[in-house]
């Protein structure tokens, strides 16, 4: 397949012309290993040179000729002494480290930014449990009115939670930082669900499809509906990605259609109902199955949590996470499922987030400025929580229009997403 | 040693891979050559696990590829594909210590990190250890990802047209590191190379494949030989003796 599509005199054994792109930066590049390279001679470059004389200016001496046999090591002809062990320290006099966060210096910008993500999520919490409390600070009704607040503080700190581990997982599994699980049609199952018992049942479904049994049947629906699409599409002999992805997202949006349909055909006082539903809204949430959602949020993450390591490794692709020993297909199901799990609870604790998950996890990279899901997961979270908390205060103290928090992230979020892609000028 | 009996991968009813019935030595470089299409990089794949076959069977080592699981297999045999795309930002030496995952399982060790260091200094990349992947030239990025594959510390390693997008130079610094990591580290190497005479030069042993058919498998010198290269490739091809050893003509 490959093959054919070269052209033939690739068997020629010329590979230049296809990549004129690397000539340029090679010649241009001041690089110590390029230098040597080029010039053919002992580096100018300082730091390594004195030790390091043109490791690549010997193109015509015999390979063999360079390293005592036996070694597996640098082949520095001159430090026959210390041919056996690779130097433990970068120029910096670092120790020489791979890991996530490699400098000393990264470790600290790391901190800085969870520091401050912190410090501006308790901010955005403690705003909205105790700004404009009409009550004086420390009396009885300051803390019944803030108890009062708790429970929608908790709903963004799950909501957070759901939406930030989700999306990025969901992001490594399908190796596109552009996507997010909402397009798998959760948020279309959720609507055509509420606009179900509406239409069916009158003004009197919005309050049918709300309580805990009603909570855990959605939940139900909407991982039932991800598990059917990926056990279909993905476990099969030629499981397809991109495929499930697309088919994801038509049924999405034949659901959403439907759902559409149903819309038309209500009354204009039982579509107002509706569509107070179907903003996302802190104020949505119910407290009786609150403590449920936590605790399936919980065993979904802490799960997700668990193959941080495995998800780095997703994340190079299937070939490479394939050469390396994952079993690329089972850890995608199984990934997705538990993704699906948090979409679910998310999206029937407070209703459709779209970007509420691409600019968490968006944001996450570009903070965290690492691979590491470990250090990313907990990043998201935190920028999830100020997003939300912050958000929710703006809209109820300057807008005064609580609860549809929905609507000012997807303003801010469709305006990054536009913004980012413009920017990046490619998917 | 990789044996391969029987294998076979059908695409439609016209065109198929084998069935292919092969034994490559351990030790050395084994060069996998062909024209378009005759299927060398779709065995190499075959033999990295990374695709299916339809029949027969593959053992790498011992170890059956489509029985062993992957994880197993990740610290006997390495492979890299021709072309890697990641979405991760990544320094050239923490891709490397990707190549360690299948011992460490992520947590890197001191003894992983020596490793890792080694891998890094063999292919004389350890003044661009911290730069970003996307900040280093084809060659050098080429170099890093061989550079994984030899940290990954497997016995067998399979190369996917490594030197496609190199020069003249870099090929040659290449096929270079790859002969020393052959006889220094004793790894068996296998690779897709497109141009004969890189082949006749540094593979100790070269498979001719045409029509998803092995054709021909012997040294550079029962290879490379006016018939025999001129049926494989359908070209005309004479064989001189160059400066350096024996030479491929067929401008």
């Amino acid at each position: 397949m490959k093959e054919s599509a070269m052209t033939a005199h690739v068997t020629a054994g010329t590979p230049s012309g296809s990549s004129p792109d690397h000539d340029r930066r090679h010649v241009t590049s001041h690089a110590p290993g390029d230098a040597a390279s080029t010039n053919g001679a002992a580096l100018t470059n300082g730091t390594a040179a004195a030790t390091e004389p043109a490791l690549f200016a010997d193109a015509t001496a015999p390979a063999d000729a360079e390293v005592p046999a036996g070694a597996a090591t640098p082949a520095d002809e001159q430090a026959t002494a210390s041919a056996t062990e690779p130097s433990l320290l970068t120029d910096a006099g670092e120790p020489r480290r791979a890991g996530a966060l490699p400098t000393r210096r990264s470790v600290r910008r790391f901190w800085i930014v969870a520091g401050t993500l912190v410090v501006l999520a308790a901010a955005a919490i403690c705003g909205g449990l105790a700004y404009d409390n009409p009550m004086p600070v420390g009396s009885r009704g300051f803390w019944l009115i803030a108890q009062m607040r708790a429970t929608n503080v908790v709903v963004v700190i799950v909501v957070a939670f759901c939406q930030a581990l989700a999306t990025v997982a969901f992001q490594t599994v399908t190796n596109n930082r552009i996507l997010t699980p909402s397009i798998m049609g959760f948020e279309s199952l959720y609507r055509l669900v509420q606009t179900a018992a509406v239409f069916f049942l009158g003004a009197a479904g919005v309050t049918a499809v709300v309580g805990v049994w009603q909570f855990f049947l959605q939940v139900a629906l909407m991982v039932g509906f991800a598990a059917a699409l990926y056990g279909w599409l993905l476990a099969g002999r030629n499981g397809n990605l991109q495929v499930t992805l697309l088919v994801g997202i038509v049924m999405g949006g034949g659901l959403g259609a439907a759902a559409t349909f149903m819309q038309r055909l209500l009354t204009p006082s039982e579509f107002d109902i509706l569509t107070a539903r179907l903003i996302g809204s802190i104020a949505n949430a119910d407290t009786s199955y609150l403590g449920w959602a936590i605790c399936l949020a919980a065993v979904a993450g802490v799960l997700l949590w668990l193959q941080a390591g495995r998800l780095n490794v997703m994340s190079l692709g299937r070939e490479t996470a394939v050469n390396l020993g994952l079993n690329h297909r089972l850890q995608t199901i199984c990934v997705l499922l538990l993704v699906s799990v948090l979409m679910a609870v998310s999206t029937a604790l407070v209703g459709p987030m779209t970007f509420l998950g691409f600019l968490v996890a968006m944001l996450a990279y570009q903070l965290a400025d690492t691979y590491d899901h470990r250090l990313v997961f907990p990043i998201a979270w935190l920028i999830g929580i100020v997003v939300l908390a912050g958000s929710h205060f703006i809209l109820k103290h300057v807008f005064y229009a609580e609860g549809s928090v929905g609507i000012i992230i997807e303003i801010i979020g469709g305006t990054f997403f536009l913004v980012y892609i413009l920017r990046k000028g490619r998917l | 040693m990789i044996t391969l009996s029987t294998v076979l991968r059908k695409y439609t009813a016209e065109v198929a891979i084998g069935p292919v019935d092969l034994e490559i030595p351990s030790g050395g470089i084994t060069a996998l050559v062909g024209p378009n299409g005759a299927g060398k990089s779709t065995l190499l794949t075959m033999i990295g696990r990374l695709m299916g076959m339809d029949a027969g069977s593959i053992t790498v080592g011992g170890l059956d590829v489509s029985k062993t699981p992957s994880k197993e297999l990740a610290k006997r045999i390495s492979i890299l594909r021709q072309e890697n795309h990641f979405v991760t930002r990544l320094t050239v030496r923490q891709l490397v210590g990707f190549g360690r995952f299948p011992h460490s399982g992520g947590r890197l060790t001191v003894e992983d990190e020596r490793v890792i260091s080694e891998a890094i200094d063999f292919l004389r990349l350890d003044d661009l250890e911290s730069r970003y992947l996307d900040e280093l030239s084809g060659g050098q990025r080429q170099r890093a990802y061989v550079a994984m594959v030899l940290a990954q510390d497997t016995e067998y390693v399979l190369l996917d047209e490594p030197l496609n997008n190199l020069d003249m130079q870099h090929s040659v610094q290449m096929m270079k590191h790859l002969k020393r990591a052959a006889e220094e580290l004793g790894r068996t190497i296998v690779i897709v190379l497109h141009d004969i005479n890189f082949a006749g030069h540094y593979a100790d042993h070269i498979c001719a494949l045409k029509h998803g058919e092995v054709v021909a498998f012997g040294t550079p010198e029962e290879i490379m030989v006016p018939d025999t290269l001129s049926s494989i490739f359908n070209t005309p091809i004479d064989v001189i003796d160059g400066p350096r050893g024996i030479l491929a003509c067929y401008y």
